[in-house]
């Protein structure tokens, strides 16, 4: 299927590319990086989330730097069945919609109590992916090139005893944008899937993570608005794609003799 | 646990309270092992723990829950102990890192709002499409608006009309203490004074808002003028005073008749008109800035900084001086022309592991030729070689009398030096010459005084321990160092 826009390649800006970038759980460090990047191209920025206080002191920052309008929106990923009419109620689709929603939880905690588990599944999947299934529908009818983007996690790719649930849950994720991007093809939307490691932020902070490994979150923003611009649909470090090698074919018997 | 989204279902998705937001921040884990902290010198280094709040309520929590020993950090540019944890006693550095959001561009006043932890870098980058500039920059970008107010920062603008100090230019900062309350301090507000130069311990400095200047380009039209010896290169810089910026590299191996020979620069901004297709293609020049090596691998062996390679630098630093001042006058980009070294990223490394020592003293308009001269005669005479070594004449603005601010009316000389031993001992002959001339040092700057020969240096010092301003709560190493 083409695009019924009549932009040619050479034009750098096609009507998609200037609507607004939407970012949900903008007040993770990676959603904010992200943001910040794409309003230095120009974009218009709407940041999601629920503590919008916060999130009108980032949306003053983004206008402030970049010069572009800079919004914040009360959004509750929870909120599975007011997705579809939240979007609806914007004033205009996003060209960009990015999921940076996350919640690690946990693991003790989370093992032992049902309603937590329900938490960190809605946080990490259920939330994110009706959003995105609901934005992908929207976003896949405007002319022009399009993306909806998930920010899974290399936790996903299996299950380890740190972090089964909210891996679990960031692997149903993935598995989700899988399955709509497969839907999806052809068309001028891109679904990505982003698979970042270990990411310094504020989730991460007090954890000992290994410094080679770790990436700042401008750095992970960076090689997730290099994909949008190559219209590349999955991202992951060199780093990490070459451990997630090994990881993920480690047999079972090795892999229950590890720790980490 | 801080990301937003997830969590209890809200219709609609309603602002929540703070409790909802998940564990406070001092509940958030454990913290890791304390890791060790330098400033940009990489000496001395201290173990500590560090913060990281991203919003007035995060560090109000922290400042709350930690109670002592707080040091204020922005991007760790102080040289020496100014922004570490004090290596005594209770102790938590607090980094500005999260604190880093603009608040507002007003462009018609003109004046930016931001938090404490944006960097001049951002400043700059974010102001020059609008034609608007920091009405004060040090040698680096690669610093806070908190640290620069903590600092109370000069540039090479400070003897000029529009320039001074960076504290001459601020309109308020909000300083919290340790009740986790915040005050907003106008000049000629008790705690405004000691708050700028105070090296950061009346509080954590939140947000200020700062006039700016404006700029037609990124771009200045610099000329270098060769000075054969010290008078030369005094007289040069006094002459140059006309000119908005000014300072010299000096040559601080050169002996005998040679003593203090100097390139002299002075420029001034450009205008639009003066800028040629290639410079007027790249109006506010932040293609340029973008241009940056390194950083250095840190395998550079300690003894690769040496009076021999640093004397074949200066002979050839000096040649391409001379070439450039036969060319006239050319144009600069601001990056190349306020922050040279920032070219280079990482360029402390390029004094090994085991770090680097600044010194930088300002001497008083009449004992300033002398004391230079015994200055630079003494380092001559060591061999010990100064990769940096610049000189500046500074304007009027004293300071309040319990303020901690580095400017005053003089000559300011900056050298830096590895920090061997050998070195050390120099810096410490230094240190006793700018008493002995009356001068004063440079905090930031600054890993090796003492607490007796600051007091004798300067008197401010005994005022700003009684000032009401100092709260006890905040205390750096160079803070504990210095009994401040």
């Amino acid at each position: 299927m083409t695009s019924p826009a009549p932009a040619s390649p050479a034009s750098p800006r096609t009507p998609a590319e200037t609507r607004p970038a939407l970012i949900l759980g903008a007040r993770s460090d990676m959603g904010r990086a992200v943001a910040h990047l794409l309003a230095a191209e120009g974009r218009p920025i709407l940041l999601a989330g629920r503590d919008v206080a916060a999130l009108e002191r980032d949306a003053a920052d983004i206008a402030a730097r970049h010069r572009v309008e800079a919004r914040a929106l009360a959004w509750d990923a929870a909120d599975l069945a007011g997705h579809a009419a939240w979007l609806d109620a914007l004033p205009e689709t996003p060209g960009v919609v990015l999921s940076a929603v996350g919640l690690l939880g946990d693991q003790d905690a989370t093992q032992e109590d049902p309603a937590r588990i329900a938490e960190i599944v809605t946080a990490n999947f259920t939330g994110p992916a009706v959003a995105l299934e609901a934005a992908a529908v929207r976003l896949a009818a405007l002319p022009g090139p399009t993306a909806v983007i998930g920010i899974a996690s290399v936790a996903g790719d299996r299950g380890r005893a740190r972090n089964y649930w909210y891996g679990a849950a960031k692997g149903g994720f993935a598995t989700m944008l899988s399955g709509l991007r497969q839907r999806f093809a052809g068309t001028d939307l891109l679904v990505m899937t982003v698979k970042p490691g270990f990411v310094a932020t504020a989730m991460t902070e007090g954890m000992d993570l290994p410094a080679p490994l770790t990436l700042t979150a401008e750095a992970q923003a960076e090689l997730i608005v290099r994909a949008l611009r190559k219209r590349r649909a999955k991202v992951m470090h060199w780093k990490w794609a070459l451990l997630m090698g090994v990881i993920r074919n480690l047999p079972e018997a090795i892999f229950l003799r590890t720790r980490f | 646990m801080s990301l937003a989204g997830g969590g209890e279902s809200v219709g609609g998705g309603a602002a929540r309270s703070a409790p909802d937001l998940g564990p406070a921040p001092p509940l958030r884990g454990d913290l890791p092992a304390p890791a060790p902290l330098t400033g940009w010198g990489r000496f001395p280094s201290v173990r500590g723990h560090l913060r990281v709040p991203r919003d007035a309520a995060e560090a109000a929590a922290m400042v709350r829950g930690q109670g002592a020993g707080l040091a204020p950090r922005g991007l760790g540019r102080a040289y020496g102990d100014a922004a570490l944890p004090p290596a005594e006693g209770p102790a938590l550095a607090l980094s500005t890192a999260g604190l880093n959001r603009f608040v507002e561009i007003d462009e018609t006043a003109p004046r930016i709002v931001a938090e404490a932890g944006v960097s001049l870098a951002d400043m700059e980058t974010a102001l020059l499409p609008r034609g608007l500039f920091p009405p004060v920059v040090p040698g680096t970008r690669f610093v806070t608006l908190g640290g620069m107010i903590a600092a109370d920062v000069h540039g090479k603008n400070h003897h000029a009309p529009g320039g001074g100090s960076l504290s001459a230019h601020l309109d308020w900062v909000e300083v919290m203490g340790r009740d986790g309350g915040v005050r907003r301090l106008s000049p000629g507000d008790p705690g405004f004074a000691e708050t700028c130069g105070g090296m950061g311990l009346t509080g954590l400095i939140l947000r200020a808002a700062l006039r700016l200047r404006r700029v037609e380009t990124g771009w200045l039209r610099q000329e270098a003028m060769p000075a054969p010896d010290l008078a030369a290169a005094m007289a040069a810089i006094e002459a140059a005073s006309g000119w908005t910026h000014t300072s010299a590299w000096i040559d601080c191996l050169a002996r005998g008749a040679r003593l203090g020979r100097a390139l002299v620069y002075r420029a001034e901004d450009a205008a639009l008109s003066e800028l040629g297709a290639a410079e007027a293609a790249d109006r506010w020049a932040l293609g340029r800035a973008a241009r940056r090596i390194g950083p250095p691998p840190d395998l550079i062996p300690g003894f690769a900084l040496n009076a021999l390679t640093v004397r074949a630098f200066n002979a050839l630093y000096w040649r391409a001086g001379l070439r450039a001042a036969a060319r006239g006058s050319a144009l600069t980009p601001w990056s190349a022309c306020f922050h040279p070294l920032d070219a280079v990223l990482g360029w402390n490394r390029i004094y090994g592991r085991r770090g680097f020592v600044q010194f930088q003293c300002v001497l008083p308009p009449e004992t300033a030729e002398a004391g230079l001269r015994a200055m630079l005669e003494t380092v001559s005479a060591s061999g010990q070689g100064s990769f940096l070594a610049v000189l500046k004449l500074l304007g009027d603005g004293q300071g309040a009398p319990s303020s901690l601010a580095f400017p005053r009316r003089g000559w300011t000389l900056a050298l830096d030096f590895p920090a061997t031993g050998a070195a050390l001992r120099l810096v410490a002959r230094l240190r006793a010459l700018t008493a002995a001339h009356g001068g004063r040092l440079y905090l930031a700057k600054d890993a090796t005084l003492t607490r007796a020969e600051h007091d004798a240096l300067d008197p401010r010092a005994a005022a700003f321990r009684g000032a009401k301003a100092r709260d006890p709560a905040f205390l750096t190493e160079l803070a504990r160092r210095l009994g401040l």
